[in-house]
């Protein structure tokens, strides 16, 4: 048997995972490609203004499929695509459309990985006799002797650095988990690339969200509900300023996202944006930018990685959303299982739905969902 | 490492006759069989010759073969080529997805079509398909032999229905072709899809017998190849190919190779039921054996995502396949299991063991070596064990 050997790497089709499977497969290990199968592209293509053909470049379309396979062949290591579709409708659109009809903003990059990605392919790996999976993650993953833990710090290429959407790593994931890129910037990975002779080596990076083709999350609420025989529930109601006076309506509280300017449908001498969205009242408030600054935030589904518990206060610096610039803050206890955290400074348009991570430099602490 | 290729159901290979008669007619006589000269002539006779093999394959007039590109041709053609708007076509729901699809096409052109379950066993009941008959039933295509469980339909049966009331009767046979003993008079159909790559012959080659007088539209138009039937010049390597698979075929049913291959099967199969908490997938109705296409086994493990296994198979040498692969090549729950009354997980828990004519013993006993490793390591991880997961 070559249990201890093998590696399952996590293909995608894009650069960065392919670039991972080559280095693996060079340094001579037994290396197995998986890639899950999570969307079908074609699904709701052509529906309420979706694109007909998914542009490559996006997880699950035919073309990444055929890419990873093609570099799985290059590499001469066997590769297997793995059907998760149930699986990812179940633990990241469903709770997706049910967040935006709540009037939050979700991630579905974290509910993914913290709900399917990384458990999942743990438990293909382990069912084909690996032990450990590899992804093509800008992220340091790093066993640290003192404590006793798994740590995950922040990437060399801050730019690339995915650490905010990897806080729900548990102890066991991060034991089996590779991020061999974590110490390399982009330049370096796509010369990695090159060197290991993948035509792919300059294919561009993707941003959207891989099962929304075009980018508009609205096309594709109203058409996945329409698939499954729903319809987008009544949420229209009141756009008010922070005082209560009402300045006109709205179509619908998903429409909407903390500090969005454009599409509120109201004019007004200076710029409004989104303050808050009540899904109780439908009521959404809207006020102007300086307004958007509160001073706490409340997470909940917390998950620690450098520290066993938050059971004190401590000095974090904490990021809530995938370009922010992570602020100081003070982590408290609040209640049984979440945390109130207290910047130094008032930040700017803290979304429910989003995601709170906590640094203590590079480290991560640790992170939960906005409440 | 030692591979056992255990997926005759999706292909074959070619076996070393098939490429040695094939073998002048990719560059010494490589001509048209429509020209007048003498390379097309040589051409134009291997053509005649084939066709004479599959006639005696058939057990039909030469003039009633028409060869094509494969069975989802000859599925495609029996459907497009003979339903009309306001017609109603009858099949089952266990059909391969060149039928299933077929019938979505005509259904957007004012076609209906009835597809008839089947049995827990997978077996069609032929009163069903008399119930199904309307005034204005035009055609009724079933399966020979099904490719996920191996089950022959009662082919006969429906093609006394059939004569009875006047409806034409297409038999999809790839997967028969080359298992079971073939004859299309006794089948009673008027039109009958083979495919070569299914038994040992090359892919891209198919024949269809077409019942003299069955007034049918060809798919494709053009040239007066194949009697106007179907239009392109022939795929003359091909054919000579086919019709040399379906010489060793017949051969095969005679010489004591498929009763042997049954034994084999059969020899797999109570190997694996070993194993506890699993079973076969269409083996009795009511307690009495089914008949089964002679290399086709199809058994649900408990507490086993099909998909893994297939993966952990194959990383150990042994092609397997479980459910029918999407088009990314990832595995979707079988239609023909779901339809047999399965529930999703069973369905997905089920692997087809489709075995080569050209098996032996020891690739039985690796098979046997193989398979209670993998499921004993699967179900010592799986959260579906630990009753996590769904």
């Amino acid at each position: 048997m070559t249990e201890r050997t093998t590696i399952a790497v996590a293909m995608s089709g894009g650069v960065d995972s392919s670039t991972v499977a080559a280095m693996l497969a060079h340094e001579g290990g037994t290396v197995v490609g998986l890639t899950l199968q999570l969307w079908d592209q074609t699904r709701l293509a052509g529906k309420h203004g979706i694109p007909d053909a998914p542009k490559a470049g996006r997880c699950c379309s035919l073309d990444d499929v055929y890419d990873a396979r093609r570099v799985a062949e290059h590499l001469k290591i066997p590769y297997y695509v793995v059907n998760q579709q149930e699986r990812f409708e179940n633990d990241v659109i469903r709770p997706f459309v049910a967040e935006y009809l709540a009037g939050r903003t979700p991630i579905p990059c974290s509910l993914c990985n913290n709900h399917l990605k990384f458990d999942q392919l743990l438990q293909t790996a382990r069912s084909i006799g690996a032990n450990r999976i590899a992804t093509g993650h800008y992220a340091v993953n790093e066993f640290d002797q003192k404590r006793g833990r798994w740590i995950l710090k922040r990437a060399t290429d801050s730019g690339k650095d995915q650490t905010y959407f990897l806080f729900g790593l548990t102890q066991e994931q991060l034991a089996h988990t590779l991020f061999p890129l974590g110490r390399m910037t982009k330049p370096e990975v796509r010369e990695v690339a090159r060197q290991h002779g993948l035509a792919l080596a300059e294919k561009p990076d993707s941003q959207e969200i891989c099962f929304i083709p075009g980018g508009d999350y609205k096309q594709f609420l109203t058409a996945y509900l329409e698939e499954q025989g729903e319809r987008l529930p009544e949420t229209a109601g009141e756009l008010v300023t922070a005082s209560g006076e009402v300045l006109g309506r709205h179509d619908g509280i998903f429409n909407f996202t903390v500090g969005q300017r454009k599409g509120l449908g109201v004019s007004s001498p200076s710029p409004l944006y989104v303050l808050q969205i009540d899904p109780a009242t439908h009521r959404v408030t809207v006020g102007a930018d300086e307004e958007l600054a509160t001073l706490t935030l409340r997470a909940r589904d917390l998950n620690w990685i450098s520290i066993t518990n938050l059971t004190a206060p401590m000095r974090v610096q904490a990021k809530i959303r995938h370009r922010h610039e992570p602020a100081w803050a003070t982590l408290e206890p609040y209640g049984a299982d979440e945390i109130v955290a207290t910047f130094d400074e008032a930040q700017r348009a803290v979304t429910p739905g989003q995601s709170a991570v906590f640094y203590d430099g590079d480290e991560v602490v640790g992170g939960g969902w906005i409440v | 490492m030692k591979r056992v290729y255990m997926d005759a159901n999706a292909t074959t290979p070619i076996l070393p006759e098939v490429m040695e008669a094939m073998r002048p007619y990719w560059m010494e006589s490589f001509g048209n069989a429509s020209s007048i000269h003498l390379d097309g002539q040589k051409a134009h006779t291997a053509v005649d010759s084939a066709r004479a093999t599959l006639a005696e394959f058939f057990n039909c007039h030469e003039a009633e073969v028409v060869f094509n590109s494969g069975g989802t041709e000859g599925d495609n053609t029996a459907i497009f080529g003979l339903l009309h708007p306001g017609d109603h076509f009858i099949t089952t729901s266990i059909e391969h997805s060149a039928v299933l699809r077929a019938a979505d096409r005509v259904a957007q052109h004012g076609v209906k079509t009835t597809f008839v379950a089947p049995s827990a066993s997978g077996l069609i009941n032929p009163t069903d398909i008399l119930r199904a008959l309307r005034s204005e039933t035009r055609l009724i295509s079933v399966m020979l032999a099904n490719n996920e469980t191996g089950v022959l339909q009662p082919v006969e049966e429906i093609g006394k229905i059939a004569a009875d009331t006047g409806v034409f009767f297409h038999i999809d046979a790839v997967q028969g072709a080359g298992k079971v003993r073939f004859d299309v008079r006794r089948f009673g159909c008027h039109l009958c899809s083979i495919s070569a790559h299914k038994m040992h012959g090359p892919k891209g080659t198919g024949a269809m017998f077409v019942r003299r007088g069955t007034s049918i539209e060809p798919l494709l138009v053009g040239g007066s190849h194949e009697r106007r039937q179907r239009a392109g010049t022939e795929n003359v390597p091909g054919i000579v190919g086919l019709a040399k698979a379906a010489e060793l075929a017949m051969h095969s049913l005679e010489d004591g190779t498929i009763d042997r291959l049954a034994k084999l099967r059969d020899q797999l199969e109570a190997g694996v039921l070993q194993i506890s908490g699993t079973g076969v997938n269409g083996a009795s109705e009511d307690g009495k054996p089914v008949l089964r296409a002679a290399n086709t086994t199809n058994i649900w493990f408990d507490h086993v995502e099909g998909e893994a296994l297939v993966i952990a198979m194959d990383l150990k040498g042994v092609a397997v396949s479980g459910g029918s692969a999407c088009h990314s090549g990832a595995t979707e729950p079988s239609h023909v299991l779901m339809a047999m009354g399965l529930d999703k997980a069973r369905a997905r828990a089920s692997l087809r063991f489709s075995l080569l004519k050209t098996v032996t013993e020891a690739d039985v006993d690796y098979v046997l070596k193989v398979v209670p490793e993998a499921v004993e390591h699967l179900r010592a991880i799986s959260p579906v064990a630990a009753g996590t997961l769904g």
